[in-house]
């Protein structure tokens, strides 16, 4: 891996860098935060969100730039949660198949496209 | 006297009960339709609509010229409704419900409303006057019911027979509804789902303190559970319903109950003299 040096989230139903990917954002149970300068990571609990009433996505993005992330690994990004990661600075990248770590390796390799829209309808 | 017609399940059959009750009455009625989701009781009533209003709701509008970014009204936010990293705070209005908090811990004065439009109420009457139909009808997308229920509220006065028909289920928009009902009529199917969804609506009902009694539609389909249990828990079933081809029949082309079975009529217009005899209370 090429030395960069940053947090990147990534939500996940599991606790490793072998899980899958949540395919939801604002309802995922947590988020894994990678950091690329030691290979550590952290979880970030997002458990609030997956029964909210609404505003999920909202709250997950803060949740996200809580931890200092500066990117977030997604397979889809609604209109609010798009808009407030970006008024926090965390660039936002759609996910493929695979693990989390796959995700980050990608990534780090260039091979995830950034999202520059929200890709998703508001959804409940 | 006022009816709210609810139910835990929904498609139990909640405004097939409203609508009946409202044409079986003979006094002059009026049917206010809160089921603001998908409000169809007027595809049965066919009211002549005399207006329609919109309803508006308040949310935040923030002056960035006054705004200091200290973000404590996003904090406050308990919906998620503002958002600040420092900055000026990001608005969603559809997530806001117009509590009007962070207007009172802004320390800069720099938040005011502005209305924005959520849905809509109609008012028109069917049956040549003598029912008067009130809908309120949410705009697609939205998500805050209550308000537009509220609305529609405010048009109803005690002196006058009135059929609410209610949302489903147990949250907000169906405690909205059920307010100021003097009784309630909760409508099941005898199924586990119905059975299951009857018991949430029963404590939600005696959580209220409305008197109420339960109506069992397509009774002789399923299973005797809902029955058992209004027996064990001494709730009166005011009507059952049979399940009959012939209300499939009719409701698909707008027709109602009584189109069906006739038989039911009599039934249904005396409820109301049930009720206020405190039969089931």
């Amino acid at each position: 891996m090429e030395e960069i040096r940053m947090k990147i989230a990534v939500p996940s139903p599991g606790r490793t860098l072998e899980s899958s990917v949540d395919g939801r954002f604002g309802r995922a149970a947590g988020f894994i935060v990678y950091n690329t300068e030691d290979g550590s990571f952290t979880l970030a609990d997002n458990g609030q969100n997956m029964n909210a009433g609404q505003g999920a996505g909202v709250q997950a993005a803060q949740n996200i730039a809580a931890t200092g992330a500066d990117v977030v690994i997604a397979p889809s990004f609604g209109p609010k949660a798009f808009q407030v990661l970006k008024a926090a600075g965390v660039k936002m990248v759609f996910s493929i198949v695979g693990t989390v770590k796959e995700n980050i390796e990608s990534f780090i390799a260039g091979k995830l496209k950034e999202s520059d829209n929200a890709n998703v309808e508001g959804h409940w | 006297m006022r009816i709210a017609v609810a139910s835990g399940k929904g498609g139990t059959g909640k405004t097939t009960v409203a609508v009946a009750l409202t044409l079986a009455s003979q006094e002059p009625v009026v049917y206010a339709d809160c089921d603001v989701e998908e409000p169809n009781g007027s595809i049965f009533l066919r009211p002549e609509v005399d207006r329609v209003e919109k309803v508006l709701v308040e949310v935040p509008k923030i002056d960035e010229s006054k705004c200091n970014a200290c973000g404590d009204c996003a904090r406050f936010c308990q919906f998620n409704a503002l958002v600040s990293f420092n900055t000026p705070p990001l608005v969603f209005p559809d997530l806001c419900h117009s509590c009007g908090g962070c207007e009172l811990v802004c320390p800069t004065g720099a938040i005011s409303w502005r209305k924005v439009p959520i849905g809509e109420i109609s008012l028109g009457t069917s049956d040549g006057g003598r029912i008067s139909v009130i809908q309120g009808k949410l705009d697609v997308g939205g998500s805050l019911a209550p308000p537009v229920i509220r609305q529609v509220k405010t048009y109803l006065t005690d002196d006058v027979f009135t059929v609410v028909d209610s949302p489903p289920g147990t949250s907000c928009p169906v405690i909205e509804s059920l307010g100021e009902a003097d009784y309630v009529l909760l409508v099941t199917e005898a199924t586990p789902f119905g059975l299951h969804d009857l018991k949430l609506a029963v404590e939600t009902v005696r959580e209220l303190g409305t008197p109420f009694s339960v109506v069992i539609n397509r009774f002789d389909e399923g299973d005797s559970g809902v029955e058992d249990y209004c027996a064990s828990e001494k709730i009166h079933i005011m009507v059952k319903i049979p399940h009959r081809r012939e209300m499939a029949e009719a409701y698909s082309r707008g027709g109602n109950l009584f189109d069906a079975i006739p038989e039911l009529l009599d039934i249904f217009r005396s409820i109301p003299e049930r009720i206020e005899k405190g039969v089931g209370v």
